[in-house]
Parts: C-alpha cells; sequence; structure tokens
C-alpha cells in the first residue's frame, strides 16, 4: 500500500528535474522496476494520475519497463532467470546465489517540453 | 558510480538515456525511486554510528511477538547493555508503555494509517531519545509483512519474526520482506507440539528457497525458551558492529537494496 507514497515522491523527482530544465511540461516517464522491489506496477499507474494532478507532471505518459529476475549462482557460475519465491539455482539448485537484476526501483528517463 | 557526471550510464541501459526527440529534451535520471528516504536513512545511520549504536528493526506480521520478545530480550540484557526502542504502530501507546514497564526508554511511533515506518518518522523520533545513554536501539516495525521491507530507515540488522502459528511457507508468499532478514526468529516454538501443521524444517526451506543465508533461531519469548541463541547473535552484532565502527566501516543489512543496485549498475 505504499504505492501513492513512491509515486509521490517520483512525481517530486520528476517536477525537480523539470524546472531545473526549464521544462514547460513533462512529456513522459521511464522507470525501471523488478518483481523483487515490492512495488506493484497496476497500483502505481493506477496512483500516477492522482499523484501528478496539479504539476508540472500531470498529463505525462508513463512507461515501465520490467527488470528480469536474475541470479548469479556462487556454486555453479550460471547465471539464470527466476521465480521471485524460489531463487534458487535454475542449474544446480543451490540456494548460494546473489541476485543480480529484479530489485530494481529506478527513474530511467524523463523526456521534457522545451519548446 | 555517480549520478552527476554519467558514469552510472551503462551499453545497457544508454538506449533510454539518450533519445532525441523533435521538441522535446530527454534527460537522464537513473535516481532510484526511494533516494529521498534512502538519503534520509543514510543520515540516521550516521546518527547511529555516531552514538556507536547498534540499531535493530524488528520487522512480523501483527501479532507475531515483537513486543514480547523485546521485553524478554530487556530483562536478559538489563544488567550488561541499554536498549531503548522505538515503537511504530498504527494507533496507541500501547507496546511503549509495555516497554517503559520493563524499565526501557521507548518512544511510540502512530503512524496513523500508513503501514509502515520510514526514514523521516525514525528521524523525528531520534530527537526524542537519548541516543548517547544506549547500545542497542530496536525499531519495532509496523506488524505488516509488505510495505516495510522497502523502507530503509538507516537501522544496520534486520530481525523477521515468523511465529508458529502462521504458515510454514510465510517466506515463499513474502519474499521481499524475508530477503531482507539478517536473521529469522520462529516465535511461540512452546506451541509447536499442538500445531502439527507447522513445520519448521519446512519453514527453513521456503527461507533457503529465497538465496536467504540467515540463521533460523526458534524461541519462545513468553516462556523463556532458547532465548540463549537470539540473545548470542545480537551481542555477537554489537561487538562486530563496535568493531567495524573502529575500522570506519558503515555497516548496512544484508539485502539492502542500495548495494544490489550499485552492483548491477543501476543504481546511484
Amino acid at each position: 500500500m505504499h504505492e501513492f507514497s513512491i509515486c509521490q515522491a517520483l512525481i517530486t523527482q520528476v517536477e525537480q528535474i523539470a524546472i531545473s530544465h526549464g521544462a514547460l511540461k513533462v512529456q513522459s516517464v521511464k522507470l525501471r522496476i523488478g518483481s523483487l522491489s515490492g512495488v506493484e506496477l497496476p497500483l502505481l499507474e493506477h496512483a500516477y494520475p492522482f499523484a501528478s494532478a496539479g504539476t508540472l507532471v500531470e498529463g505525462s505518459t508513463l512507461e515501465i519497463e520490467r527488470a528480469p529476475l536474475k541470479v548469479n549462482c556462487e556454486a555453479c557460475g550460471l547465471e539464470s532467470e527466476v521465480k521471485a519465491n524460489l531463487l534458487t539455482c535454475r542449474m544446480c539448485g543451490s540456494c548460494l546465489i546473489r541476485v543480480v537484476s529484479g530489485e530494481e526501483l529506478t527513474l530511467m528517463s524523463v523526456e521534457l517540453i522545451t519548446t | 558510480m555517480c549520478n552527476t557526471c554519467g558514469c552510472n550510464i551503462t551499453p545497457g541501459n544508454r538506449e533510454f538515456a539518450y533519445k532525441p526527440v523533435n521538441g522535446m529534451t530527454p534527460v537522464s535520471v537513473l535516481k532510484n525511486l526511494l533516494a529521498k528516504n534512502n538519503d534520509q536513512a543514510e543520515h540516521n545511520r550516521r546518527h547511529f554510528d555516531r552514538h556507536r549504536l547498534l540499531t535493530v528493526n524488528l520487522m512480523s506480521s501483527p501479532g507475531a511477538g515483537k513486543t514480547a520478545l523485546l521485553e524478554a530480550s530487556i530483562d536478559a540484557l538489563r544488567d550488561k547493555y541499554r536498549i531503548g526502542v522505538i515503537e511504530g504502530d498504527l494507533e496507541t501507546e500501547n507496546d511503549a508503555v509495555r516497554i517503559r514497564a520493563r524499565g526501557a526508554p521507548a518512544y511510540q511511533i502512530t503512524t496513523g494509517s500508513a503501514c509502515h515506518l520510514d526514514a523521516h518518522m525514525v528521524h523525528d523520533a531520534l530527537h526524542e531519545f537519548p541516543l548517547e545513554e544506549l547500545d542497542i536501539l530496536f525499531i519495532e516495525n509496523v506488524g505488516n509483512l509488505v510495505c516495510p521491507a522497502s523502507f530503509d530507515l538507516g537501522q544496520h540488522r534486520n530481525v523477521t519474526l515468523l511465529s508458529v502459528t502462521e504458515g510454514d511457507d510465510k517466506p515463499a508468499k513474502y519474499p521481499v520482506m524475508f530477503r531482507a532478514a539478517d536473521a529469522v526468529i520462529l516465535t511461540k516454538s512452546d506451541l509447536l507440539p499442538v500445531l502439527d501443521d507447522f513445520d519448521p524444517a519446512r519453514a527453513e526451506l521456503s527461507l533457503r528457497n529465497l538465496g536467504s543465508r540467515a540463521p533460523v533461531i526458534r524461541l519462545s519469548a513468553r516462556k523463556n525458551l532458547n532465548l540463549g541463541d537470539w540473545l548470542d547473535w545480537l551481542i555477537g552484532e554489537l561487538v562486530q558492529k563496535r568493531g567495524k565502527l573502529a575500522a570506519d566501516v558503515l555497516a548496512q543489512p544484508v539485502a539492502d537494496p542500495q548495494s544490489i543496485l550499485s552492483n548491477t549498475g543501476m543504481g546511484g
């Protein structure tokens, strides 16, 4: 249930970027989010128009790229794509893994309308 | 890597950073969405380190026994260590009253309807607290297995409680929370003989399937059963922390998202 406050933080960040670049409006916002980030995409998308209302970000499109969930196995060295509740190595089954992708919660880029 | 010179632009994400569009200016940012909270958390962590504190964030479902574990820990350690507690609940001062009754300072944050504590709330609470008089500061987070895992408070260690009255597949159901744990405590273990549907081995397997190496400690705070392993872990962390402080290293929770992001070149 924290998607709305995360969305508000996002809008604040984007608006600051827009202001610092002298933009008239924000055209689009791109995020990269992994399934282990603790953020649900539909909830974030739903919160976006409400959180952006009355700001320079209002009316912009939100594009979200899903980061694949990948682990690197310390036992066999393989990198494999896994499920969020079964992070063991797909090849050898070891639980000695390191998540290399899937925890991202990142603002990737912003397109601004400056003219 | 930093966010100012562009060195965080890698071949994998360059396409997001530069995309010329007529009449529009693409701006590369690559910032963590929780940057504001994380900045505050880092500030809090420096506070704790300056006071040579070990700060432990306790998380679990409501009713798993966080306050009972704190009461038992304060009783067991009161002669040797000074413990303080920041309590997070939606309403009431009940937990803070219980902690104060054990002779430890406690500050209650009532979040209203917010389902987690964030770094700013914890920072506000610190000003109400005698940090210089403490060895260990516990932050008892709001009872919730979802949101608290996403917010760094500046703590050094995360401890997640799983009571044996819950399902032993909880780690599989709440992977974000259990992956954040530096230690997992199975509480209310005195009830195991009458709960034939909770298998501690299955609970541990469910945790290992997340790639977690956190120790699993089984205890009953109410019945004072097996508290020793928990207290040993806690004191071990304090000793290690103070050793690290001497070496000027900033301790962070094991599954701190920032460290993983920086490993993958996605963070800043």
